[in-house]
């Protein structure tokens, strides 16, 4: 009846691991709580749960992607606390925990917290952006989110229900297979990865077809704006590169629930393979994460300088060439796999080749810079630390490139505190930067900047002490995922490495403030004009929030910086004669009931539940049937809707001035 | 690794070093002039200099693709040189002869059998300083990477394939070699001791395993395999012959052994 | 053209190029399963190999059903241009029996050579070829569930834009089934027998 499930899956077997399993259905009981109390169930189901709404799937998105960074930033401390302690000691953790803890730690950050923060970037703002009423499938869109949530979600209900995979984030086999690791550990990851990637694939799919189908008349391709650019890229390589994490861990898990013979040791297995697919995902997955920050850094830099962006077409070449080459390089994850020294050699130059591009963005920032007036806004001093910090990490990937080097660094600290320096400062400050931007757009009014601030102290300076340690102890020969270590000469090192993190954990306190204080002066802070920071481009062009059909008359570009070519020559707030209806898709609960069906779905596969496998494969095939036949998606907001909507906006751009 | 005690640590360290100085020679204007311009441009500095249209620029537009392509062109010629002169499966070129070790990764320790010597030993490798040693490597569990930091860096190890690696100490010494790829509960422990010592020294070490220790062979080998940590270093007297093979050959089954791209 | 016809079109065109991309995604699925194939074709584990185990004459029957039922579908959309709801129909459920006669028959090479002890479970090459072959089955049911969605559409709604603009990514669909299915004869089963 319950598969492989019996009583002995709940974690009473250590206080720590109870711990965490009663934080987690502690906080989600306390969610469930407030919610009751504030009698906000309906208003939670009918507004957001069921919103296809482009602008609200965005934003529940980051929610998703904060809670996970929250979650995982726990595993961080943890695991600094354990390496802190643990010489010649067995350290705090029980055995075997620590292992859990690296591998949820790198699942939930790549996986639910930074594919979740840049799709609901992207989905709040490509769309304004290219001055479209929404994303091409919006009711796709939702699907996606609640995919990406039932993934995420999976990976919790681990702390609770059974225990999570020991194999990293990357699950290697033979390890990650059934010989060695007959646990439901692997499953949970497997399957959390397999529901959330096709949710990803298609998201890519989405912004593509928005991207290149829907931008309002006069923006030409090149007249995108850099985020739309480096979203149009990141898009194309979700599409492309998804299928192959797909493949990896759909034969790993027939590996596992059909005893076949794809990777393991004997019966013609051959492990090389997995990783071979494996890093031809996971290279460019790189770069879906990190082109988006580079796009929300090409906005900021230039908002914030009070310049026209330098060298958009380099920048945008730059792109498109690091969008390609990212298909180039995976080998360099595996130089010391025993690859002849051509081959070795030709990943290590085309990783190299990438440095190019990379750079002349670099310099494009630079000169950017170069002659502006420069507001120190959070999200700008988010941009300039992750230049200086960036381009160490980008140097210590030129130093991993080269094959022979790589076999001294390969596997160590050395490799972590690169990747946390590209992954930090390159991806998370990026996004961190596109958040405190948009803030004000998606919900109307001030994000507090002092206490932005202060996070982006905290977290830049806790960086350098957590990871600085690490590139030193590297060198060192310190290898990655010890428990334990009898090295005494490694301890101080630790320490300074968990003191770093204990500073960032003072900038996620730092942000949990900035939510609280801004939401609190709300009423004080309103944005009536929807253009806080002199904008340039079109999302700053209508209200904020913005409205469901996000413009009320379509707007016609004729320059890079629509809206500050409209401010010029002063037709950005003109009214039309008359207003038209607009057609909205129309809510549906359809993505949420996937969502909740492919969470149930990877549950039972995880368990062996298999009538529950086939109950929710039923329940989700009949849903999306019945979605796809439906011809009446869309609802008519009419003229005078659409009048007295933006009425309402131009008195309060009229009480302004 | 920053104290190597070989050659072939000593040539990546340096490789490290050369590769690192070309590119600090373009890391460290960007950090200075991009906390200059922060500074400089700052806005309320009215008296800079305010250009909010001006960008582009075809001159530093071709500057900025040439200055990283010129460094990446120099680093990518060093990456080609050292990548063939360190290839892992390169026999050392020195007057002495090399001293051939086979290497298996079990779960968590680490086997070294000395086929010319007939000895075999747990979590110690030894060997005569200034002889290069020639290793072929494999598991007899999951992939496991064999790292010596401060004599040869490190190559997978992985069941029913073989893989090699070069090292050669200048001096006696004490190293610390590991398995530097997560392999389950023991992995934190799973280290060795590497001993270069001179020829003698290394003589009477066989001798004294050859005495010591007990035989290796196919009813001992299943108990030595079975899971365990932190062993302490053990000594087998004589090896069964071709033990080393049949460890591999086991995971590749009669005739149609799979063509691993690994080379032999 | 009014605006709402407008706005028909361009979702309709919007879709098929979401469609083409799902497609070309699910195209690097079956590269790279066809890649993992190649890799594992000498990792029988003193198992059977292709040669003893592939009959060419179920793979050509294979082969023809398939063709066949993609013109058939070629002849359905035809008749989607016409207008003619019985046509479309009758050419529906002639791609589905060609189809349910491919599956069927694919079905029985899998049971049979699982009954010689040539399953999944076997060997790595056979896990490559169960995996490969059985995807692509598995996309043709799919399909077969969708003719059949899409028949009960054509009959109950008529051929208004929506359900053509479907019938069209559904064709899409079936063509592309086709392209694969030429891969795997040729790929597998021809050098597995030559």
């Amino acid at each position: 009846m319950f598969g492989k499930l019996t009583i002995e899956a709940l974690p009473f077997y250590s206080p720590i691991a109870a711990g965490g399993a009663l934080v987690t259905v502690g906080g989600a009981l306390l969610v469930a709580i407030v919610l009751t109390w504030l009698k906000a169930w309906k208003y939670l189901w009918t507004d957001w749960l069921t919103s296809v709404d482009h602008k609200r799937i965005g934003i529940m998105y980051v929610v998703l992607a904060l809670i996970m960074l929250l979650r995982g930033f726990v595993d961080a401390l943890m695991m600094r606390a354990q390496q802190a302690m643990a010489l010649n000691s067995g350290g705090y953790l029980p055995p075997e925990h620590f292992d859990q803890i690296f591998s949820s730690h790198g699942t939930i950050m790549i996986f639910f917290m930074a594919m979740p923060f840049m799709t609901g970037l992207m989905n709040v703002i490509v769309p304004l952006q290219i001055g479209t009423r929404d994303v091409a499938f919006p009711w796709l869109n939702a699907v996606s989110l609640w995919l990406s949530a039932a993934g995420a979600a999976l990976v919790m209900v681990s702390l609770v229900i059974g225990k999570f995979s020991t194999a990293g984030w990357t699950g290697y086999p033979p390890y990650s297979g059934i010989e060695y690791n007959p646990g439901v550990g692997v499953d949970y990851w497997i399957w959390a990865i397999l529901i959330s990637g096709v949710g990803s694939t298609m998201s890519g799919i989405n912004f593509i077809v928005t991207i290149l189908k829907r931008r309002a008349p006069g923006m030409t391709l090149m007249r995108m704006t850099p985020f739309v650019w480096t979203a149009l890229v990141a898009s194309v390589l979700m599409a492309f590169a998804f299928p192959a994490i797909t493949v990896a861990c759909g034969l790993l898990a027939l590996d596992r629930l059909a005893g076949m013979h794809f990777f393991t040791n004997a019966h013609g297995g051959n492990m090389m393979n997995y990783v071979n697919l494996f890093w031809i995902w996971g290279h460019p997955e790189v770069y879906i994460l990190i082109l988006p920050a580079f796009g929300i850094f090409s906005e900021v830099v230039s908002t914030f300088s009070r310049k026209r962006l330098f060298g958009y077409e380099s920048l945008v070449y730059a792109t498109a060439a690091i969008g390609i080459l990212s298909f180039t390089v995976w080998l360099h994850h595996f130089f010391t796999m025993g690859s002849s020294a051509n081959v070795n050699a030709f990943f290590g130059v085309m990783t190299m080749i990438i440095a190019v591009p990379t750079g002349v963005k670099v310099f494009n920032w630079l000169l950017t810079m170069y002659r502006g007036r420069i507001e120190f806004h959070p999200s700008m001093m988010w941009s300039i630390g992750f230049i200086v910090t960036f381009v160490i990490g980008g140097m210590t990937g030129v130093l991993l490139a080269i094959p022979p080097a790589d076999f001294l660094m390969h596997n160590t600290t050395f490799l972590v505190a690169h990747f946390h320096n590209m992954i930090i400062p390159g991806v998370l400050f990026g996004y961190l930067a596109g958040y405190m931007y948009w803030f004000p757009k998606a919900f109307g009014f001030a994000f507090h900047r002092g206490w932005g601030l202060g996070a982006f102290w905290c977290w830049i300076i806790g960086f350098y002490l957590a990871f600085m340690p690490l590139y030193l102890l590297g060198l060192k020969g310190m290898p990655r995922r010890m428990e334990t270590y009898n090295d005494p000469t490694w301890q101080p090192y630790l320490l300074v490495a968990a003191s770093g993190a204990a500073v960032v954990l003072c900038g996620i306190g730092c942000m949990v403030m900035q939510l609280y204080v801004s939401i609190r002066d709300r009423a004080k802070t309103r944005d009536l004009t929807g253009d806080p920071f002199n904008g340039r481009t079109l999302e700053w062009s209508t209200s904020s929030p913005p409205p469901p059909y996000n413009f009320a008359v379509i707007p016609t570009v004729g320059d890079r910086e629509a809206f500050l070519e409209m401010k010029e020559k002063g037709i950005a707030y003109r009214r039309p004669a008359a207003y038209e209806p607009i057609r909205i898709p129309s809510n549906t609960p359809i993505g949420v009931i996937l969502g909740a069906f492919g969470f149930v779905l990877g549950f039972a596969m995880v368990w062996h539940i298999w009538w529950l496998v086939l109950a929710s494969g039923v329940v989700m095939f009949a849903a999306v049937i019945v979605r796809s036949s439906n011809d009446d998606q869309e609802f008519t907001m009419s003229a005078a809707e659409v009048k007295a909507i933006e009425d309402q906006r131009f008195r309060l751009l009229g009480s302004r001035s | 690794m920053l104290d190597p005690k070989g050659p072939i640590a000593l040539a990546e360290r340096n490789l490290l070093f050369d590769a690192f100085s070309v590119m600090m020679i373009v890391i460290v204007p960007i950090i200075v002039l991009t906390l200059w311009f922060a500074w400089r441009y700052r806005a309320s500095n009215t008296k800079a200099v305010y250009t909010p249209t001006w960008a582009n620029s075809v001159r530093i537009d071709a500057l900025t693709w040439l200055i990283p392509t010129v460094i990446v062109i120099a680093v990518a010629v060093l990456l080609w040189r050292s990548t063939h002169r360190l290839d892992p499966y390169r026999p050392l070129e020195s007057k002495e002869p090399p001293i051939d070790v086979q290497v298996v990764a079990q779960d968590w320790k680490w086997l070294f059998i000395y086929p010319e010597q007939g000895i075999a030993v747990v979590n110690q490798l030894v060997f005569p300083a200034g002889r290069p040693v020639s290793l072929r490597i494999t598991s007899d569990t999951v992939m496991n990477s064999f790292y010596v930091p401060q004599l040869a860096g490190q190559i997978y190890a992985m069941a029913g394939m073989q893989t090699r690696l070069q090292m050669l100490a200048d001096q006696p010494g004490t190293f610390v070699g590991r398995n530097s790829q997560y392999s389950g509960g023991g992995y934190s422990q799973q280290h060795f001791e590497v001993q270069a010592m001179s020829q003698a020294d290394f003589d009477a070490w066989v001798a004294r395993a050859k005495q010591g220790g007990t035989p290796l062979d196919a009813t001992t080998y299943p108990a030595l395999a079975a899971k365990s940590r932190a062993n302490p270093i053990t000594y087998y007297s004589t090896v069964e012959p071709k033990l080393f093979d049949t460890i591999i050959d086991k995971y590749r089954h009669s005739g149609h052994a799979h063509s691993a791209p690994v080379r032999r | 053209m009014s605006a709402h016809e407008r706005e028909e079109i361009e979702t309709h065109e919007q879709r098929a190029l979401g469609f083409w991309l799902y497609l070309m995604g699910d195209a690097v699925i079956f590269a790279l399963l066809f890649a993992t194939y190649a890799i594992m074709i000498p990792g029988t584990a003193g198992g059977p190999t292709g040669k003893e185990l592939f009959e060419l004459d179920n793979a050509a029957i294979e082969t023809v059903l398939l063709l066949v039922s993609s013109m058939t579908f070629g002849f359905a959309s035809l008749q989607v241009k016409a207008g003619n709801r019985g046509a479309v129909l009758a050419w529906l459920a002639i791609t589905f029996l060609l189809g349910a006669g491919f599956v069927f028959l694919e079905v029985r090479e899998f049971a049979g050579m699982i009954a010689k002890g040539a399953g999944p479970d076997r060997s790595g090459f056979l896990s490559a070829f169960f995996t490969l072959v059985g995807t692509h089955g598995v996309h043709v049911t799919m399909g077969l569930i969708w003719i059949v969605v899409l028949g009960a559409q054509v009959a109950l709604k008529g051929l208004s834009m929506p359900v053509a603009s479907r019938l069209h990514r559904l064709g899409l669909f079936w063509h592309f089934l086709d392209i694969a299915w030429v891969g795997i004869f040729s790929i597998v089963y021809l050098p597995g027998l030559l």
